[in-house]
């Protein structure tokens, strides 16, 4: 077996050789957390698979290969809107691109057959774009500093600290108080390169007190290349604001994406996250998130629909701080061919933390032999006054149903398909945002007809 | 309609039907009654392609079709339709989006446009009526939730929106009290056609009495070991089947 054992030393080689460089192309309040970063990335090294959080996706193998960097943030000849159509058009949401971890600048949209300079409307005091330019403008580059990487420091993760000494820009998301965003804001995150890349992708996204947003995640890859990408997203939801964060996941096979998300709650906010996996190479998502302040509730939602040799790793630690907060957990997934899942929930329930109520639920569908799932839900409790549950299920089609089914004339192939799709649906009926919800509904269908294009002339998948 | 010979089938280790014969005309209704374990849920799951159960010898004719050749979906298309005993929940499928796709997958097999949404929402109000079911069903998961009572007339809706040509009712008046069997016994009378034929598998004679069957078989170890009109089952009502086999054993 190759020993991967020292992939990290090209990283630890790379900042040596190019901080000078990393800085100059990014701001002074990303720079200024590199150094630590650095340190506690050459201290840890990746974690190998003894490590609990990391035992069901080798990062040390993931991290070998050496891909190319963008450090001079040259510019990749790429127009979106021509290129590129996102499989959730027509939201009447304020749309974003991100090319690699860049917000596009070309900003020119057709409308009515003329090309128009693109400015969607925000309400007043309402910020998004790019990290490195907000972080640089006197207004906001106090406030972006007391919050840009507080939560993902304390985290001591390697994927977080090599994406904190390597990220040089990314989205800045931030609502100031009371102030409720409407319209939900699209970001299209697409991987673009002639080359294999690796991308190091950060979100910063602050809702003041009473703030509300609704945010929408597209992940794409617009080339055949190979594409590595960690993502580090920090949400701050203040007193009794709302985030809902989707974050949807339609790459192909040679794209490895590593999401750390952290999140913040004070006192009677409310965050939704739903993590949609419709195709990929290998994936894990991170979430930590602590229930700060009383009467705080999440609700986390996971899809994945993953075949072929995909690999998805959902891994979550919800941490209940207070008193009288809740958090709910749905996972599903379905596993075709040698697809592999990994589910691995934690909930900790502070001494403090009476009344808790916390719901962690886990159900997996698996289709043949050679696929594998791995699931782990856990509870830590300390308080001895909470409701909390956790359960998971691994299991096949129902045979009865699937033969009351035929018997009435749907195909097997027709029935099975019907069947994935009341499974996976019970997800997707949680979101919130009826345009999304109808959409990924379709969505899912056709992912599980097969017919879903994942990205403009990619043959990868099939 | 239905012919079936010398029909051998097991589950498993299990000889189950130890050669059955049957011939069904166009426009009857046969009752199939007989103690417990003696064949009959499984003569139907056999007669429908359930792959629980294998057949070792005999053959079936559907219409001049070999029915033992054909995938389940096809059997059903060709108008086979069973009633189940047990209908199965399938929850998060509703029963528009299930009836939809077996309606339409049919009319496929037949060369047959698909029916349009407000062609097929019209059909289900009109069929529902048939049992007495409302319009919430269809926003409903396919028999989630539903009562023993509902389960079974909706089996029976199911049946007037696929008109089939021959419909096996599994033990449908099980688990029915008199209004609810009085509903499914109207319902398939209703939607009976000189064309159309039915096997009912029973336990009691009042289901009988009415869903008039032409003919009447006791099951038992596996084979057909009577047949008659329909006194038999007023006879099996009032004796039992103690008589019968110890008729048998005699010969």
């Amino acid at each position: 077996m190759i020993s991967h054992a020292n992939s990290e030393q090209q990283y630890i080689d790379l900042y040596r050789e190019c901080r000078g460089i990393i800085c100059e192309y990014s701001s002074d309040v990303m720079n200024a957390q590199r150094d630590a970063a650095f340190e506690r990335f050459t201290t840890n090294g990746f974690p190998s698979q003894k490590v609990e959080r990391y035992k069901y996706t080798d990062i040390q193998k993931l991290m070998a290969p050496n891909y190319g960097l963008n450090l001079k943030r040259l510019d990749i000849p790429v127009d979106p809107y021509a290129a590129f159509h996102c499989d959730v058009p027509n939201l009447s949401t304020m749309l974003y691109f991100v090319v690699n971890d860049g917000v596009y600048k070309g900003e020119k949209i057709e409308v009515r057959g003329e090309r128009i300079p693109y400015t969607p409307k925000m309400p007043e005091g309402v910020m998004v774009g790019s990290l490195k330019e907000f972080s640089s403008q006197p207004v906001l580059s106090a406030l972006i500093a007391s919050r840009y990487n507080q939560l993902a420091a304390k985290d001591q993760d390697a994927i977080t600290d090599l994406n904190t000494m390597l990220a040089q820009d990314g989205l800045l998301v931030y609502v100031p108080k009371n102030v409720v965003v409407e319209k939900t804001l699209q970001v299209i995150n697409i991987l673009r390169s002639d080359v294999d890349l690796m991308v190091n992708r950060r979100v910063l996204i602050i809702a003041e007190a009473g703030a509300e947003v609704k945010l929408l995640f597209c992940d794409h890859t617009a080339d055949d290349r190979r594409f590595l990408t960690t993502q580090v997203i920090e949400v701050f939801a203040g007193e009794n604001a709302k985030v809902e964060l989707y974050c949807m996941e339609e790459t192909h096979a040679k794209n490895v994406r590593l999401s750390n998300v952290y999140v913040h709650q004070e006192r009677s906010s409310r965050v939704h996250h739903h993590v949609i996996t419709l195709h990929n190479g290998v994936t894990r998502n991170k979430l930590d998130l602590t229930l700060a302040g009383e009467g705080a509730e999440c609700n986390l939602v996971g899809c994945v629909i993953a075949d072929i040799q995909q690999h998805v790793d959902n891994n979550t630690l919800v941490i209940h701080e207070t008193p009288h907060c809740s958090s709910r957990e749905l996972y599903k997934y379905v596993l075709d061919e040698q697809a592999t899942g990994a589910f691995a929930g934690r909930v900790y329930v502070a001494p403090d933390a009476q009344q808790t109520a916390s719901q962690m639920t886990n159900q997996n569908l698996i289709a043949t032999r050679e696929a594998r799932m791995f699931t782990q839900p856990m509870l830590e409790i300390y308080a001895d006054d909470v409701k909390c549950a956790h359960g998971s299920t691994v299991g096949q089609l129902n045979d009865a149903a699937l033969f009351y089914m035929r018997q009435r004339g749907i195909p097997e192939r027709e029935a099975r398909t019907l069947l994935q799709l009341a499974f996976i649906n019970e997800t997707i009926d949680q979101i919130d945002l009826v345009p999304l919800r109808d959409r990924l509904h379709y969505l899912v269908e056709k992912r599980f007809r097969g017919e879903l294009n994942k990205c403009t002339g990619c043959k990868l998948c099939r | 309609m239905l012919e079936v010979r010398n029909l051998h089938a097991r589950i498993g280790d299990k000889e189950i039907l130890r050669g059955i014969n049957l011939t069904i005309k166009d426009g009857e209704t046969h009752a199939i009654m007989g103690p417990n374990g003696s064949g009959k849920s499984t003569l139907s799951a056999v007669l429908v392609g359930n792959p629980l159960y294998e057949v070792t010898e005999g053959e079936a004719w559907f219409n001049g079709k070999n029915l033992l050749e054909m995938k389940p979906e096809d059997r059903a298309h060709e108008g086979l339709f069973l009633s189940f005993q047990y209908p199965v929940e399938i929850p998060g499928v509703a029963m528009s989006q299930f009836l939809k796709a077996a309606v339409n997958e049919k009319r496929k097999y037949q060369g047959l446009p698909e029916l349009k949404a407000n062609e097929f929402l019209k059909l289900m109000r009109e069929k529902q009526k048939i049992v007495q079911l409302d319009n919430k069903l269809a926003n409903r998961s396919v028999n989630e939730g539903f009562s023993g009572g509902e389960k079974k007339r909706n089996e029976i809706f199911q049946m007037a929106m696929l008109e089939p040509k021959l419909s096996i009712l599994d033990e449908t008046d099980s688990g029915l009290d008199v209004d609810a069997m009085r509903i499914v016994a109207e319902g398939v009378n209703m939607l009976k056609t000189p064309e159309t034929s039915c096997i009912v598998i029973t336990h009691y004679d009042r289901l009988l009495d009415m869903i008039r069957p032409d003919v009447v078989h006791v099951l038992y170890q596996g084979r057909i070991v009577k047949t008659a009109g329909p006194e038999l089952a007023q006879e099996i009502q009032e004796n039992g089947y103690d008589w019968i086999k110890t008729e048998i054993s005699n010969e």
